[in-house]
């Protein structure tokens, strides 16, 4: 692949991305969440189309209108999500859409050969082909994921976080079994966010950062430092507005909390980040501590109320509202709006009561409120009674961030507040959280939970920072003193 | 407001006005006489009493094909406690009491076991319609007349309309403003808009679904004596695939049955426009099979329009 292009609107994911590997070879992908490793894929496997540069297999071109075309042509793609019909058996799964026919129908006895065969190549003539895939552990789906890719006949195979479930003793498997691979001529494209793995397994390492290549090289002699700071890149310039805050009470303890190994205390007028990678189990944190996920152990205070036990009344979301606490999704789209509902609608939603006697709602009152609202936040939209599916994302977060001033809420946990929104509206963004936790004289400061993936956003808007990593948070460090470089260490588990 | 949603508030109505003048042509004057507007409100009556129910179902997301075997367990309901006796008003509440029952099983069932409604309904469609022929031993049940039967009875002097008609149209209005102006309501359209938003923001779904569910079999079981008002009988027989009837007029009306939407005033619009179909045709003289050719390309096209809208908006 050489000058690859690929922009989506105007934002830029790729800039003239180069990358090759050979027969016989494992080459490691790795950068950043956003730094273009899963746009350049898509193109290679033919999902995306690219805007600009050139690719070519054993020397021909190569432009695959679509995935199955790259399939044809040798390429072929292991998602992190599996892509297998559970309901089916092994040699089904694997001869998808590539059934050996015979006089019009699928003729089971060959299929059931060529399966065979391929798990033999695999080294896994223990998986039957006549197994439900659904009733096989996660690790042996992935072989038959594999398998389905031999069985076509495909040569470079690409494996997107491979290890993201598999336990450790899977994990040496699957590295004999790609060596294995590799001395039989595929060529391999692993891309991981663990720099140990890349170590590890592959030959050589290529580093993207903001849609370019930052670098590469021999993984032998590599050092872990050396790869992240390839990731990292350059200090960014200071954006974010602090105004000055005061450490208040205590307003969130957790302890030892399941899942997320998680033990922190929250005070107002203070932003504890949390940082690492995406799948290292934040999201699964933040919605365990807002009741959408059960408590399996472990202790929640929030203000003066109690949500350690799970099953307990009012222990779901409702009672974190009541609470004081309120959750900004990283899911805009299928859990922070309702897309067909007005913006007023969706802005009030938690709290109707002040728009009429009883359980009155009354429209103009609702309306009015969600103006008021609209105004304050600079919301781009037509009115109140615009539905929230119109507007552009960067309006469609200020709507969901606004519900959660709207109901006044003293803790807001705030899950990738700025994820694919525009400059204008990240800035605002900013600007409303520092507001927020300020020390003013009038108004108690709020607390805010903040998790990102953007790691200069955290040390510039953090008063301490929490790393999670494979499932465990550690303890929180202020901020002072820490670098991108230490959160990134933190979170691909450098070497002690 | 743009044109698409300047289109998606009032196309059914537009519809409805185009099949009116359509059949206006057609039959003559005499269509629009005051007559045979009673005859088309009577002939709707009970379809529009049920839907009333199923637009709030549809609303969350829902729906329930339990709603023609209610209906039947109603009519059965009341003739017995008139047989034993007990005065109409108490047999018609106990009518509308056991459509209630039901209701509430089915979100029960529908929450509890976490069964999708489609099933759950389909399932309660049967257990029902077999409860009401248990009950009435598998035949009709002869009742004394009451004024129970002159709920859709033309009126002769009075009032203008029957009292049946009166109680559709009373209730339309007061479920219209539940759906619109309570809390209650605006949680009905955060659950069939998004439910997952709905649980992130606190909403009571459990509750909110039973209760749901609950209310629309109230409002089947009105619907159920409006039937035995026109029967006399409890007929455990009777409205066998109602519901899709009940169901089409919310579609066309406007609701999506990926949820979120649907007015009342849609939901009448869509049963007088099937109707308009059904009595039109009839007195053009057109035989039966053209009218459900007709309903059904109908149905068809306002579910089209449906999907259309939903892909627009997203």
């Amino acid at each position: 692949m050489q000058g690859i292009r690929k922009a989506f609107g105007a934002t830029v994911a790729l800039d003239g991305v180069d990358l090759s590997v050979a027969a016989g070879e494992i080459c490691g992908l790795v950068g950043q969440n956003g730094a273009g490793k899963s746009t350049l894929m898509a193109i290679l496997a033919g999902a995306l189309a690219p805007d600009g540069g050139s690719m070519t297999i054993d020397g021909r071109p190569y432009a695959p209108p679509s995935p199955i075309a790259a399939r044809r042509a040798g390429v072929a793609m292991i998602y992190q999500e599996l892509s297998l019909a559970p309901h089916l058996t092994v040699m089904e799964n694997v001869l998808l859409g590539a059934e050996p026919m015979r006089y019009g129908l699928v003729d089971r006895g060959r299929m059931r050969q060529m399966a065979s065969a391929a798990l033999a190549q695999l080294g896994h003539d223990d998986i039957s082909p006549d197994a439900a895939v659904g009733t096989l552990p996660v690790a042996a789906q992935q072989l038959v994921e594999i398998a389905r890719a031999l069985a076509v006949g495909c040569r470079v195979l690409v494996l997107d976080e491979p290890t993201s479930s598999l336990g450790g003793a899977d994990v040496a498997h699957l590295f004999t079994l790609l060596r294995r691979l590799k001395d039989q001529g595929h060529a391999i494209v692993y891309i991981s966010h663990f720099i140990e793995e890349v170590q590890a397994i592959a030959d050589r390492f290529v580093v993207l950062r903001d849609g370019r290549n930052a670098g590469g090289g021999v993984t032998a002699g590599a050092t872990h430092d050396a790869i992240v700071r390839l990731m990292v890149g350059a200090a960014p310039d200071d954006l974010f507005p602090r105004t000055p805050r005061r450490t208040g009470e205590a307003i969130v303890e957790v302890a030892g909390l399941e899942p997320g190994s998680a033990s922190f205390t929250l005070h107002r007028g203070e932003i504890l980040g949390i940082a690492g990678l995406v799948g290292s189990g934040r999201t699964r944190l933040l919605r365990t501590l807002f009741g959408l996920e059960a408590v399996k152990r472990g202790r929640i205070r929030i203000g003066r109320a109690d949500f350690s036990a799970a099953g307990t009344p009012s222990g779901g979301p409702r009672g974190r509202w009541r609470a004081g606490m309120g959750l900004l999704s990283e899911d805009r789209k299928s859990e922070g709006l309702a897309l067909g509902l007005s913006v007023a609608d969706n802005l009030t939603l938690t709290r109707l009561e002040p728009f009429g006697p009883h359980a009155l709602v009354m429209p103009g009152r609702q309306q009015q409120t969600a103006s008021e609202w609209i105004a304050r936040m600079a919301i781009k939209c037509a009115g109140p009674s615009q539905a929230a599916g119109e507007l552009s994302g960067g309006n469609q977060q200020k709507v969901a961030l606004a519900r959660l001033l709207h109901h006044d809420v003293d803790i807001l946990v705030l899950d990738e507040p700025t994820r694919g929104i525009d400059v204008g509206s990240k800035a605002q963004i900013y600007r409303l959280i520092d507001e927020l936790v300020a020390d003013r004289p009038g108004r108690p400061a709020k607390a805010v939970l903040m998790v990102s993936s953007y790691l200069p956003e955290l040390l510039g808007l953090c008063d301490r920072v929490a790393v999670m990593r494979r499932g465990k948070l550690d303890a929180p460090q202020p901020v002072a003193g820490l670098t991108e470089h230490d959160l990134m260490m933190r979170a691909t588990g450098a070497p002690a | 407001m743009t044109a698409r949603s300047l289109l998606d508030r009032t196309g059914v109505f537009i519809g409805l006005v185009l099949v009116a003048v359509i059949f206006g042509l057609l039959v003559g004057r005499q269509f629009f006489a005051p007559a045979n507007l009673e005859l088309m409100a009577r002939q709707t009556a009970i379809v529009c009493m049920a839907a009333l129910g199923m637009t709030i179902v549809i609303a969350t997301g829902g729906i329930d094909l339990s709603a023609g075997s209610m209906i039947s367990l109603t009519t059965v309901v009341i003739a017995l406690a008139l047989g034993a006796e007990y005065p109409p008003l108490v047999a018609a509440m106990a009518g509308v009491a056991a459509a209630a029952a039901c209701g509430l099983l089915n979100g029960v069932l529908i929450t509890q076991l976490k069964v999708v409604p489609f099933i759950v309904t389909l399932g309660t469609m049967l257990v029902v319609r077999g409860a009401a022929k248990g009950l009435a031993g598998e035949r009709r049940i002869e009742a004394p007349i009451t004024w129970l039967n002159d709920l859709l009875r033309s009126q002769s002097s009075g009032a203008l309309l029957p009292a049946g008609i009166w109680a559709v149209a009373v209730l339309a209005l007061a479920v219209g403003g539940i759906l619109r102006y309570t809390r209650f309501g605006r949680h009905v359209f955060a659950i069939g808009s998004n439910e997952r938003m709905a649980r992130l923001c606190g909403v009571a779904i459990v509750r909110t679904k039973i209760l749901v569910y609950t209310m629309a079999a109230a409002l089947v079981g009105m619907a159920g004596l409006l039937q035995f008002s026109k029967l006399s009988v409890g007929d455990p027989t009777v409205a066998v695939g109602l519901e899709l009837d009940v169901i089409a007029a919310v579609i066309i009306g406007g609701g999506s049955l990926l949820g979120g939407r649907g007015s009342t005033s849609g939901t009448i619009a869509g049963a007088a426009i099937m109707t308009i179909i059904q009595i039109g045709c009839s007195q053009q003289g057109l035989p039966n099979w053209v009218q459900q050719i007709v309903t059904g390309t109908i149905i068809v096209f306002a579910v089209a329009l449906d999907r259309w809208r939903s892909k627009t908006q997203s």
